[in-house]
C-alpha cells in the first residue's frame, strides 16, 4: 500500500494490521519515532496524520493510507530547526532524549491549533507523553518560547 | 531505506559528529601506551583524547549517557583544558578495557552520581596534558620560547610572529620530534574557568530535537533478526515443552526456540515477532516463587523487624533510654517493591561468531555485561565487544548485576548467523524486571524535656542488593548491606564515611537481610535513601511532632555540627518562605538527606483536598554539590530526580501475588505526568569543594517531604506507600 510520509509517497509491504509505528521504525527505517508502550499509554510514538497528533502504536498502517504523515525526521525543514525544535534546544529539554520526539510532535500539534496556550492548556495537551527524566518544568517552559517564536513570525 | 526519507543534510551531518561515532569506537585506533600514536592518521594523545590531521578532537567517554548529562560535563572538562568548544569535540564510547574503569569503582561503570566527581581531574588532565604535547610541539618547531605561545579555539597561537597552527597540523610535528606526554601537568585555576561552572546546554542534545539521536532500540544491523521473548508470568520458572506451530506459519517467522530467559521467537520484523509471540502454546514449570506475594512479603518482615537484627550502630544508650520512657513513639514503615519502567525498554544486540562476542548494548555496566558473557560463552573476556549508544533513561536498570538483558540477547544469538536484537515489550518490563526491593522499617524513639529528640531505634528490614553477588565484600559490613541503611547512620560504615547529618545522642540502628525471594532487587535512582529516606525523614517528622518543635527547626539544631547541611537548611528557610503560614487545607514538609556527601534539602507545599486529592504546588530544593560543573545540568537534574521520587512515592507500586507481577503497563503503573508536576526552585550553594554528584541526590528527600506535608494539611501520617494506596491521590 501506498503512504505519503513527510511530503514523499512511499510503498510499503507490511500487512495491514500492523501498527504505523513499527512500518515508520522497521519498514521505513524512521527510527525517530519511539516505542514506549504499545497501548497509547505513554506518547513516544506521537506523530502527526493531517497535522493532528496520533499515537503509531496504535494505528494500523492501513487506517493512514492516503493520509498526510509527518514524523519527527519531517519537522526541520530547508531553512532550519521547526521553532519548537528550536525551542526544545534553547531550553535545553532532553535528558534522556527518548521521549523528545514524542513530546515536540505533540507541542507542535498543540501550537498549530492553540498559538498562545496558557499553563493548564500545555498540561492538558501535553498530559498523554510521558517523560521518565523529568523534563515537564523545561517542557512547560520551552512550549510557551515555542508559541512566542511563532508569535514573531517564525514559521511552523 | 527510502533516501528521500532522510532527515536534511545539516541535521545529519551534526548525528555523525555527535553520536554517530559512538557505534564504531572498536574500529578506531586505541593505543593506549605513551608511545602508541596512530601515526598516519590520527595520534591518541592519551587514553582519553585522539587528535586527528583534519583538527577533529575526539573523546573517549568511559561514562554512559543516560539523561545524567555525563557527555556533557566530561566533553566541558576536556574542553576548558584544551581551549576548544566542547561541542565541537567529537565522542566515541570508550572500549570495555581496564584503562576505562572507573578510578573509585575499578569496574566500567557508571553508576551513584560520581561521574562529574570521578572525572573532574582525570578528564582535564587529559585535556591539559594534550595541550602540553601541542605547545611542546609548537615550540620546538618555530623554536620559540613556551611562555610565548597560546592556545586558542583549536590552535597554537605565537602573537610574537602571528603563527597559528591547528592542534590538527602540529600532529606531524609531535610524531616526527617523538614528543611525549608530560609526566605532570598543571591544571587550569578555577579563576580562568571559561567553560566549567557556566551554564552548557546538552552536547548531545541538537540529536534529541530532530530525531537522529541513535539509541540502542533504533540500531539496524545487515541481515539483523528481531527477536521477542514469552516469558513465565512467575519470576524464575521455566518452560517444560512448547507448541509453535502457528507462530512459526506466521508472516516473518525465522525460528522459535527456548532459552534461559522463555521461549524467543526471531522474526524479521520487531513486530511479527512480537506477534507471534502471543501465538505460542507453552507449558511451564512455576518454579519456586509459585507462592510469593508482597502481602507475604510484608508479614513475614513485619515479624521480623520485631526480632534482634545485626548491630549496625549502638551510639549511647538508646535501648535503656526508650525502656525508661513512658512516651515512647512507635511507627512502621513500609515501602513497596519498585519498577524503574525506562521509557526505551531493555533491549540489546548480540553476535555471536566462533569464540567472539559483540553486542550492541545500553548499559551502565559495561565490564560486568562482559564478564557475565564471557562465563556463559566460556570464552576469553576480550572477546567480548561493547558498543554502547545512548540509552532511553536507566534509573539504574541499565546497571544488571545479572546482565539479565544482555546475556539473553547472546544467548538468542547463539546458532544465528546474523545479529539478532532482543526488545522487551512494556509489559515485559513491568512484569519480568529486576526492582528495588520491598522494605518494613520499624522505629522506636522518644523526646527529652527540651522536645529533641532523645533514643532512637531503627530496624530495617529487606532484601539486601550486595549480599552474595560479588560486591559483598565491598558493600556487606559484618553481614549488612550498606545500602539497606542508606542515610541512616551517624558513624562511618564501610565505604561511608557517614550517613545522616544529624546527631541523636541514643542511636540504635539494626538490619536484617530479608531471604532471598526470587524477585531480583536492583538499586533505583537513590539506592537504599528510596525507602530509608521515607522511613527516617518520616518518623522524624513524628518526633518533632511529639516534641513540639517546627520540623525545619528541628533539623537545623541537629545539624549543628554538620556545617554544610546546616547552610543548606538555613537557606530553604529562607528561600521557602517557610514561617510564613499557609490557609487550612494546604500543608509543608521538609526532609534534608545526604547523598554521595552532597547535602541537599526540599521544602515542599501541598494543597489537599476533602477527598484526598492533592497537588504538589511548589518544591524548593537547596543543594551543595561541590563545584557545580554546569549548573543547567545540575538544575536539569534536581527536577528530574524529584520527579522520579515524587512518581515513586505518590503511585508506584509492583505488588505480586502467587509470584505474579499484577501490573503491566503504565495505565496499572502509573508514572508522573506534566500535570502533576510542580513548580520546582533549585538553588545551588556556591562552592569551591570538589564537585560530589547530582543525578541522585533529588530523589532522596522528595518522598518523606511530600508525606510530610500531607501530615502537616491533613494529620493523617501514612506508612504504607505508595500515597495513592492509602487514599492520598497526587492530581
Amino acid at each position: 500500500m501506498k503512504l505519503m510520509v513527510n511530503g514523499s509517497e512511499v510503498e510499503v509491504t507490511s500487512e495491514a494490521d500492523t501498527p504505523l509505528l513499527w512500518v515508520l521504525r522497521d519498514e521505513l527505517n524512521l527510527v525517530g519515532t519511539k516505542y514506549g508502550c504499545g497501548i497509547a499509554q505513554c506518547g513516544a510514538c506521537t506523530v502527526h496524520q493531517d497535522g493532528r497528533a496520533i499515537r503509531s502504536c496504535v494505528t494500523p498502517v492501513a487506517a493512514v493510507e492516503g493520509k498526510a504523515i509527518t514524523t519527527i525526521e519531517g519537522q526541520a525543514s530547508e531553512a532550519g530547526l521547526s521553532p519548537v525544535q528550536r525551542a526544545w534546544l534553547e531550553t535545553d529539554v532532553a535528558q534522556c532524549g527518548y521521549c523528545q520526539s514524542g513530546q515536540i510532535m505533540a507541542a507542535t500539534a498543540l501550537l498549530s491549533s492553540n498559538p498562545s496556550p496558557n499553563d493548564a492548556e500545555i498540561d492538558a495537551a501535553m498530559a498523554g507523553n510521558i517523560c521518565r527524566c523529568g523534563t515537564y518544568p523545561r517542557i512547560r517552559k520551552a512550549v510557551h518560547l515555542a508559541a512566542a517564536m511563532m508569535a514573531e513570525g517564525q514559521s511552523a | 531505506m527510502n533516501e528521500h526519507l532522510k532527515m536534511g543534510s545539516m541535521s545529519r551531518r551534526r548525528f555523525v559528529q555527535s553520536s554517530g561515532a559512538l557505534l564504531f569506537a572498536a574500529q578506531c585506533p586505541v593505543g593506549l601506551s605513551r608511545k602508541a600514536y596512530a601515526g598516519d592518521s590520527g595520534a591518541m594523545m592519551n587514553s582519553f583524547v585522539r587528535i586527528d590531521p583534519n583538527n577533529v578532537i575526539t573523546m573517549l567517554a568511559n561514562n554512559s549517557e543516560f539523561g545524567n548529562g555525563a557527555y556533557t560535563v566530561m566533553s566541558m572538562m576536556l574542553a576548558e583544558e584544551l581551549d576548544v568548544d566542547y561541542r565541537s569535540i567529537a565522542l566515541e564510547a570508550a572500549p570495555t578495557t581496564p584503562e576505562y574503569y572507573s578510578p573509585l569503582f575499578r569496574e566500567y561503570l557508571t553508576a551513584g552520581s560520581v561521574t562529574t566527581g570521578s572525572t573532574f581531574i582525570p578528564m582535564r588532565t587529559a585535556g591539559a596534558k594534550a595541550r602540553a604535547m601541542l605547545l611542546e610541539a609548537a615550540s620546538q618547531s618555530w623554536e620559540v620560547p613556551l611562555s610565548e605561545l597560546a592556545t586558542r579555539e583549536g590552535t597554537v597561537v605565537h602573537a610574537g610572529s602571528g603563527r597559528v597552527s591547528t592542534y590538527g597540523d602540529l600532529l606531524e610535528v609531535i610524531h616526527r620530534l617523538n614528543i611525549e606526554p608530560p609526566d605532570v601537568v598543571a591544571l587550569k585555576d578555577p579563576s580562568e574557568f571559561k567553560v566549567l561552572g557556566k551554564p552548557a546546554r546538552r552536547y548531545e542534545g541538537p540529536g534529541k530535537v530532530d530525531g537522529s539521536a541513535e539509541f540502542g532500540i533504533d540500531i539496524k544491523l545487515p541481515g539483523m533478526l528481531y527477536g521477542s521473548i514469552a516469558r513465565p508470568p512467575v519470576h524464575g520458572g521455566s518452560v517444560i515443552s512448547f507448541d509453535a506451530t502457528e507462530a512459526l506459519a506466521m508472516p516473518g517467522v525465522v525460528k522459535v526456540k527456548a532459552i534461559r530467559a522463555g521461549v524467543v521467537v526471531l522474526a524479521d520484523s520487531y513486530w511479527r515477532a512480537q506477534k507471534a509471540s502471543a501465538k505460542l502454546k507453552i507449558e511451564r514449570d512455576r518454579g519456586a516463587n509459585d507462592g510469593v506475594s508482597s502481602e507475604q512479603f510484608y508479614s513475614d518482615y513485619r515479624a521480623l523487624a520485631d526480632t534482634p537484627g545485626m548491630l549496625a550502630e549502638d551510639i549511647g544508650d538508646a535501648l535503656g533510654v526508650l525502656k525508661a520512657s513512658d512516651d515512647v513513639v512507635e511507627a512502621t514503615y513500609e515501602m513497596p517493591l519498585l519498577a524503574h519502567a525506562t521509557l526505551e525498554p531493555m533491549n540489546c544486540i548480540a553476535q555471536v561468531e566462533g569464540d567472539t562476542c559483540t553486542i550492541w548494548s545500553g548499559t551502565q555496566y559495561q565490564s560486568n555485561d562482559q564478564e557475565v558473557i564471557s562465563r556463559f560463552l566460556g570464552i576469553p573476556q576480550h572477546n567480548v565487544t561493547i558498543h554502547r549508544p545512548l540509552m532511553g533513561g536507566s534509573f539504574g536498570r541499565r546497571s544488571s548485576k545479572t546482565a539479565d538483558y544482555t546475556v539473553e540477547a547472546v544467548e538468542a544469538a547463539m546458532g544465528e548467523s546474523v545479529p539478532v536484537q532482543i526488545i522487551w515489550s512494556r509489559e515485559e518490563d513491568i512484569r519480568s524486571g529486576h526492582y528495588r526491593p520491598l522494605f518494613v522499617h520499624k522505629l522506636r524513639g522518644s523526646v527529652d524535656a527540651s522536645g529533641m529528640p532523645e533514643a532512637w531505634h531503627q530496624v530495617a528490614v529487606g532484601q539486601s542488593l550486595m549480599q552474595g553477588t560479588k560486591h559483598d565484600p565491598t558493600y556487606m559490613v559484618r553481614g549488612m548491606d550498606i545500602y539497606s541503611l542508606d542515610g541512616c547512620l551517624q558513624e562511618p560504615f564501610g565505604v561511608f564515611p557517614y550517613g545522616t547529618s544529624y546527631q541523636i545522642p541514643n542511636h540504635r540502628v539494626e538490619s536484617h537481610n530479608a531471604p532471598k525471594s526470587g524477585i531480583v532487587p536492583q538499586e533505583w535512582r537513590s539506592v537504599g535513601h528510596t525507602h530509608t529516606g521515607i522511613a527516617y525523614e518520616c518518623f522524624l517528622d513524628e518526633l518533632a511532632h511529639k516534641g513540639g518543635i517546627d520540623p525545619l527547626e528541628l533539623r537545623l539544631r541537629l545539624t549543628k555540627d554538620h556545617a554544610r547541611m546546616n547552610r543548606v537548611l538555613s537557606v530553604l528557610r529562607e528561600k521557602s518562605d517557610w514561617d510564613k503560614p499557609l490557609p487550612p487545607g494546604r500543608g509543608r514538609g521538609v526532609a534534608s538527606r545526604i547523598y554521595n556527601i552532597s547535602p541537599v534539602a526540599q521544602a515542599v507545599e501541598v494543597t489537599v483536598a476533602e477527598n484526598g486529592d492533592f497537588t504538589v504546588d511548589r518544591v524548593v530544593c537547596v543543594v551543595d554539590c561541590g563545584f557545580a560543573v554546569n549548573p543547567l545540568g545540575v538544575e536539569g537534574q534536581v527536577e528530574g530526580g524529584l520527579s522520579f521520587g515524587l512518581g515513586g512515592v505518590a503511585f508506584g507500586n509492583i505488588d505480586i501475588v502467587n509470584g505474579e507481577v499484577q501490573q503491566s503497563n503504565f495505565h496499572d503503573y502509573p508514572v508522573m505526568r506534566l500535570p502533576q508536576m510542580p513548580k520546582v526552585e533549585v538553588h545551588i550553594l556556591p562552592s569551591d569543594e570538589p564537585p560530589t554528584g547530582i543525578g541522585e541526590q533529588a530523589t532522596t528527600p522528595i518522598a518523606p517531604a511530600v508525606a510530610n506535608a500531607l501530615f502537616n494539611a491533613t494529620g493523617r501520617r501514612v506508612r504504607r506507600f505508595p500515597l495513592s494506596s492509602q487514599g492520598f491521590n497526587l492530581v
